[in-house]
């Protein structure tokens, strides 16, 4: 640095302003690479197992455990169509299955706990503040503890080798995390647009269907979301209720691959595996922008 | 039109009362509006008229049916809200049309009263933007568009203006009124200020904690106001009130010398006197009063003069605009006993 030879009276207040900045956008440059390097670590690491998984489907099983390296010596294209047939019942059952309870899941969740959301949020019913409270309570209950509860009605209503409860629960507004969030959304609209609506003849259900859920778009996409993400890789609650291979969802077929026997079809197993998470990427892709388009609408006044 | 008719009509939050046994009629065809400070209990009262709050007690009719079990939608009127409340979601068009297509009306009628609504309103052009995408004064126009294509019997308003910029509520102000002129329907209007009350009601119902402190026109209640309270909420700027003594018909003045009680009026002991700044003489006159100037306010038309007197009082003295005063000048001013308004020691108006 040569700012020791200039007095300051040489320089001209511009210059030392222009100096300044100079030195301020070079440290701000440096910031900026350091937290994009730490950034890109980070994620690389938190995407590791992905990419490790997506190679481990294209390698023959030898190579899985034993080469180091991510990239495969060859593609073994393969593992996809043989891991597709490799169990007794073909994926395309275990995906028409998932399918099924997964979207029939989706849509019980949001319609069912968005009606006890705005019953919470906008009715008045005599003892609200109990029921609330007893919503909320159920939220610390973890679900390992009502499971085997729950197998027994189940097991007595003779529901169990169905997909009837993994479903019917869903319709009756069973995961209270779901109405808490859209509850907490419902009270940010203005209540006034619900009283227009009910002098422009809206009955409590048309205010819903008419006025809230539109608006609500946003917290149906979230609850739709988590819902979906869920109940798809839900592994317990099928493992519990399913018990014929043919009503297998993927991934209770995934865990099939892992025979007791020893011989496991590594390969196969891994390329079903990045089969079965293309769903949940496809569906987070399409939904969040009705998150993004639902903030970009929350200009109410 | 209708006639609104409420008796005895009372409202309280848990054993909170808010509204104490209401008496009022409207009259088919009246610009009313509801006058009060902020906690009056006005915006309620609109809310049981329009149906959005329960009443607890006493009954409300409008027409010839009693309404106090009939749902806002089966009540036949309108109402625009401060917040505007348009669906977010919705365009303007969609806005209008909502709650005629709740009530299955065909679709040509529809069309044909959104088109109308949109022409009175002159906002045609915006009919198929969003809510979002228009100004405070365009989102207030569509929020009385959907309230006119009702074709309600009753257009209820609560403090439509108070979002809007001054410039715009004058504007609006004047906008409303002569709707009112070519609608000719029954409005109630609720606000707490008081130029958009004197200048827009045919009557004005004066609230105080829950009460009728007055119902009259704008005239009776500037110039016969019926107790203090109304004395000084109404007009602007507020009108002078000094404490005074009656004794065989005459007024003692606190501090400032004694009037002559005009004959028609009875009063004894302890009353207070009220007179607006523009009653107010400035020159010598049937009781005269020394003071000081503390503030002068330019309003171009007309100059506003506080002037601290002799009792401690300060008098607020309407002066035309181009008289020359400054703060610190002395000046004498003079009230007349015939300008005054004369109240008991309740507060109510006397003679």
């Amino acid at each position: 640095m040569t700012e020791a030879t200039i007095t300051p009276a040489m320089l001209s207040t511009a210059e030392v302003a222009r100096a300044y900045r100079e030195a301020k956008a070079k440290r701000a440059k440096k910031a900026a690479l350091l937290k994009h390097v730490f950034l890109i670590i980070t994620s690389l690491i938190m995407i590791y197992p992905l990419l490790w998984m997506l190679a481990s489907s294209l390698k023959p099983d030898n190579q899985i455990f034993g080469d180091l390296g991510l990239w495969p010596r060859e593609f073994q294209w393969q593992n996809y169509w043989a891991g597709w047939n490799a169990l007794p019942v073909s994926f395309t059952t275990f995906f028409w299955n998932s399918t099924v309870v997964t979207v029939l899941s989706v849509i019980g969740n949001v319609i069912s706990c968005s009606f006890a959301a705005y019953a919470f949020a906008r009715l008045e019913f005599s003892g609200k503040t109990i029921w609330f409270a007893l919503m909320m309570m159920t939220l610390m209950i973890p679900y390992h503890v009502v499971l085997i509860p729950q197998y027994l009605l189940f097991l007595n209503l003779g529901w169990v080798d169905t997909y009837l409860p993994l479903i019917v629960p869903r319709f009756l507004a069973g995961d209270a995390f779901f109405i808490f969030l859209m509850i907490q959304f419902f009270r940010q609209l203005p209540r006034e647009l619900d009283e227009a609506a009910m002098i422009d003849g809206c009955s409590p259900f048309k205010i819903y269907w008419a006025i809230i859920m539109p608006l609500s778009l946003p917290a149906m996409a979230t609850a739709a979301i988590f819902s979906f993400i869920w109940t798809w890789e839900d592994f317990l609650g099928p493992l519990v209720y399913l018990n014929d291979m043919e009503d297998y969802t993927v991934p209770l077929a995934l865990r099939s691959f892992i025979s007791s026997d020893g011989v496991s079809q590594y390969g196969p197993m891994f390329a079903m595996s990045i089969l079965s998470i293309l769903p949940i990427i496809l569906f987070f892709v399409i939904f969040q922008r009705l998150i993004i388009r639902g903030i970009a609408m929350s200009g109410l006044k | 039109m209708a006639a609104v008719t409420l008796s005895e009509v009372r409202k309280s939050y848990g054993q909170v009362p808010i509204i104490h046994g209401i008496d009022l009629a409207v009259n088919s065809g009246e610009f009313l509006v509801l006058v009060g400070p902020s906690g009056c209990g006005k915006s309620t009262l609109l809310r049981m008229i329009a149906g959005l709050e329960e009443i607890t007690d006493g009954t409300i009719a409008i027409g010839d049916r009693i309404v106090n079990d009939l749902p806002a939608s089966q009540r036949n009127l309108s109402m625009v809200f401060q917040s505007y409340a348009l669906y977010p979601h919705m365009s303007v068009r969609k806005n209008l049309a909502f709650g005629l297509v709740n009530l299955r009306m065909p679709r040509e009628e529809i069309d044909r009263r959104v088109a109308e609504a949109a022409r009175i309103l002159r906002i045609e052009e915006l009919l198929e933007r969003k809510p979002r995408q228009l100004s405070g004064g365009q989102k207030q126009r569509v929020a009385i568009g959907r309230a006119i294509v009702r074709e309600p019997q009753l257009f209820l308003f609560d403090e439509p203006l108070s979002n809007l910029d001054a410039e715009l509520r004058v504007q609006m102000r004047v906008e409303l009124a002569s709707l009112y002129n070519r609608l000719g329907t029954t409005m109630i209007y609720v606000t707490h200020d008081q130029v958009e009350a004197m200048t827009m009601a045919t009557r004005i119902v004066v609230l105080n904690k829950g009460r009728i402190e007055q119902v009259g026109t704008p005239y009776e209640l500037y110039n016969a106001p019926a107790n203090l309270f109304v004395a000084t909420f109404i007009g602007s700027p507020k009108m002078n009130v000094l404490a005074a003594t009656a004794a065989g018909g005459k007024v003692d003045v606190a501090g400032l010398g004694t009037l002559p009680l005009p004959s028609e009026k009875q009063a004894e002991g302890k009353i207070s006197i009220g007179v607006r700044p523009e009653q107010v003489t400035i020159g010598a006159g049937e009781l005269t009063i020394e003071g000081t100037i503390t503030l002068v306010e330019y309003l171009g038309s007309e100059v506003f003069l506080y002037v601290r007197v002799a009792s401690g009082d300060t008098l607020l003295v309407q002066a035309p605009g181009q008289s020359q005063y400054k703060i610190h000048d002395p000046i004498t001013l003079g009230i007349d006993s015939k300008e005054a308004h004369y109240f008991n020691g309740e507060g109510l108006r006397v003679g």
